[in-house]
């Protein structure tokens, strides 16, 4: 029994160690997103300030043209475990948008400046209007892209990635897609409207390539490439669609830590007890 | 096993209550001198953690249900804004949407280790059978509870599953219109599954209290399938032994679920359902949720449409009709040894159609669904059924406290008589 025991014990600690290593062979050929190295994956991981300010501005400047992003409230942007913009900058962006209010006290709708309180704007009034704006292609609602999005990890990896608590497929993906623009191949005819992209699913997606180098400027001298523009802007769509993730590591950690040492205690009562039973 | 209430009140007014609403005794007999075979390894734990995750369930889903609204427009943008806004609205989400998937691993192991030791035989058949109305009724509710956030899969899940129904001939059509509250998944189904959501956990629990009253009247199988001879010597009183044990691994699965709140949260669901639900866009692949994969495979392994689901609810009423299934007298499957070999090949098998579920169905996929699917009925309709006039069992020991000395006497890891069986103790 206990060397069954240890076995176990020892096959599972084996496949811990060793999942990893086979894990991050995947990805990056036959059409699969690479695997990026994020700062929020991983029991430990948080996400990086810098990087999430700089994502935003990418967001803010290119991607909002034509993405809403209805769930992310101006508010967000000074959360602890955001961007953390101070609260004058919070409010200093949200006054750069015009808000519809109203109505007011004669009936009548009006502009005003935006608050904290008040979610993202979105760039089109209704559906409609994105689609008759964006050649009928519906750009989709960035609030929780980051989870909407994945790619087919197939066996053993996806039994590993619990393991190795892989959680990034959407993130890594529209890091993926963003770069993954380029001149199709020979046998490809791609349709009018559409675009070649590597990692797009169909490899034909409505989007036109939304980066280039030097698009965005930097001021804290991180290097201005689609690539640099792509890891950013993923990182900031994975903290709008999970703000609280920081919080959510931190937390499990102590949880996972105080549920260790109770079992402990728990398994030498139960041994005390059970000391003088032969079972 | 249980007999009139040991338990004597000394304080005045405790008699006074016991003499006219004996509940306390009800708990001292049930709960703290109620006899336990002593022989119990960790596989008899999870009884106590699915009671457990019943509790975890009802609780953050009240939570959960004072922030939600079912009403289809908003429903998906209100989880988000639990997601968001509500303080610790995170925790209660994740706890609530893994401990669903934690509550059928815990199942799914008390149901194999029910198989394993022959616990459904008798005189524990009306247990058993209790059992899998549990089953039903967890499958029910886990089913409505995935279509409340209102995503691609809830949506698109939901018609599939409920479509299901419209395979019935004649009244197939209008059981489906009556499901629905229209004639698509709408804001009618929407509303209707979360009333009944809210309503089978409680209806759960009435089960499993019958559940619990049945296994406390008939008494606990145990690894070595034998009856208990002799309380003294065969047994030791719930509290504190059964107790101990049964925290102590309710605190090693929480470890278990810690993982999968903290960590990898999305892990068992599907990235689709962070998509707001879309009548008019089906998804490339509509998959169930992982625990109802097996079901899922039968089901599309049958080429008609009503045969597949007729094939798909026979996988599980066959259930029930277990006790009468495997004639062999011998419960456990250490005594049995033909009959643990075909008990493996059921869980590769078992296992093996999870997979084919989630898988497209085409090429080979479909020709190993079916092999599969005719296995799981050959099993438990001729292979159990033959096993108990062909297999010739090993010697049974006399009682339960016998094997527990034979185990200590042969000494180490080399005694186990059923080398095979997944023990840790």
């Amino acid at each position: 029994m206990t060397i069954r025991s240890i076995l176990f014990g020892a096959a599972a600690a084996a496949l811990l160690f060793v999942a990893p290593a086979t894990a991050s062979e995947g990805g990056g050929h036959d059409g699969r997103p690479p695997r990026l190295s994020w700062s929020f994956a991983g029991p430990f991981g948080t996400y990086d300030t810098a990087q999430l300010q700089r994502g935003f501005k990418v967001f803010k400047e290119v991607c909002s043209s034509c993405h809403s992003a209805n769930f992310l409230y101006f508010r967000n942007l000074g959360q602890p475990g955001g961007p953390s913009f101070s609260e004058a900058q919070v409010k200093q962006i949200a006054s750069g948008y015009q808000i519809t209010d109203g109505p007011n006290d004669s009936g009548d709708m009006f502009e005003r400046p935006g608050r904290p309180s008040d979610h993202w704007p979105a760039p089109f009034p209704n559906e409609q209007a994105a689609r008759a704006s964006n050649g009928g292609a519906l750009p989709p609602d960035m609030s929780v892209l980051a989870k909407a999005r994945s790619y087919h990890v197939g066996f053993p990896g996806f039994i590993t990635d619990a393991f190795i608590q892989y959680q990034e497929h959407g993130v890594d993906y529209i890091h993926a897609v963003l770069t993954g623009y380029g001149e199709a191949p020979e046998d490809v005819h791609v349709q009018s409207g559409l675009h070649y992209n590597k990692y797009f699913p169909g490899n034909q997606i409505a989007m036109p390539n939304p980066l280039s180098d030097g698009l965005v400027e930097y001021t804290d001298g991180s290097p201005q490439t689609v690539d640099q523009y792509a890891s950013d802007v993923a990182a900031f769509l994975m903290w709008v669609a999970e703000p609280h993730l920081d919080a959510r590591k931190r937390i499990g950690f102590q949880v996972v830590i105080f549920l260790i040492v109770l079992s402990g205690l728990l398994y030498f009562t139960k041994k005390k007890v059970w000391k003088n039973v032969a079972h | 096993m249980e007999g009139h209430s040991t338990y004597q009140p000394k304080n005045k007014v405790a008699q006074w209550f016991e003499s006219r609403l004996p509940i306390v005794g009800l708990v001292h007999s049930s709960a703290i001198a109620y006899p336990v075979p002593k022989n119990l390894n960790y596989f008899w734990t999870f009884g106590a953690i699915l009671s457990f995750m019943l509790v975890v369930q009802i609780v953050s889903g009240i939570v959960l249900a004072m922030h939600y609204v079912a009403y289809a427009p908003v429903a998906f943008a209100r989880v988000e804004h639990i997601m968001r806004d509500v303080s610790f609205g995170w925790l209660l989400r994740y706890i609530h949407a893994n401990g669903a998937s934690m509550f059928f691993i815990a199942v799914y192991i008390h149901i194999f280790r029910g198989l394993y030791y022959g616990s459904y035989k008798a005189p524990r058949e009306v247990l058993w059978i209790l059992g899998v109305i549990i089953y039903l009724l967890m499958m029910a509710t886990a089913f409505m509870g995935y279509v409340l956030p209102w995503g691609q899969m809830s949506y698109w899940g939901a018609t599939v599953i409920t479509n299901l129904f419209s395979a019935i001939p004649v009244v197939g059509e209008v059981i489906v219109q009556w499901l629905w509250g229209g004639y698509s998944v709408g804001d009618p189904t929407l509303n209707r599954f979360f009333a009944l959501h809210y309503l089978l956990p409680f209806m759960i629990a009435g089960v499993v209290g019958l559940h619990i009253w049945a296994l406390h009247h008939v008494g606990q199988n145990n690894p070595d399938g034998i009856d208990v001879k002799s309380v003294s010597k065969d047994t030791v009183p719930f509290t504190p032994y059964a107790t101990l044990k049964d925290v102590f691994a309710i605190a090693v699965f929480m470890i278990f679920f810690s993982w999968f709140i903290f960590y990898t949260p999305n892990y068992l669901g599907h990235s689709d359902n962070y998509i707001p639900a879309n009548p008019m866009s089906t998804p490339a692949h509509i998959v169930p949720e992982w625990y109802f994969l097996p079901f899922y495979a039968i089901l599309r392994s049958i080429p008609d449409k009503l045969g597949g689901v007729l094939a798909m609810f026979a996988a599980i009423a066959v259930l029930a009709f277990l006790p009468w299934l495997d004639t062999s007298k011998v419960r456990s499957a250490r005594y049995r040894p033909l009959f643990r070999i075909f008990f493996w090949i059921f869980v590769v098998v078992a296992v093996g159609l999870g997979y084919l579920g989630s898988q497209p169905s085409e090429g080979w996929y479909v020709i190993v669904s079916r092999i599969f699917t005719v296995y799981y009925f050959v099993h438990f309709l001729i292979i159990l059924p033959l096993l108990g006039f062909i297999e010739k069992p090993k010697p049974l020991p006399a009682s339960i406290a016998d094997a527990v000395l034979a185990k200590h006497a042969a000494g180490g890891a080399t005694v186990m008589a059923g080398a095979s069986a997944p023990e840790t103790k």
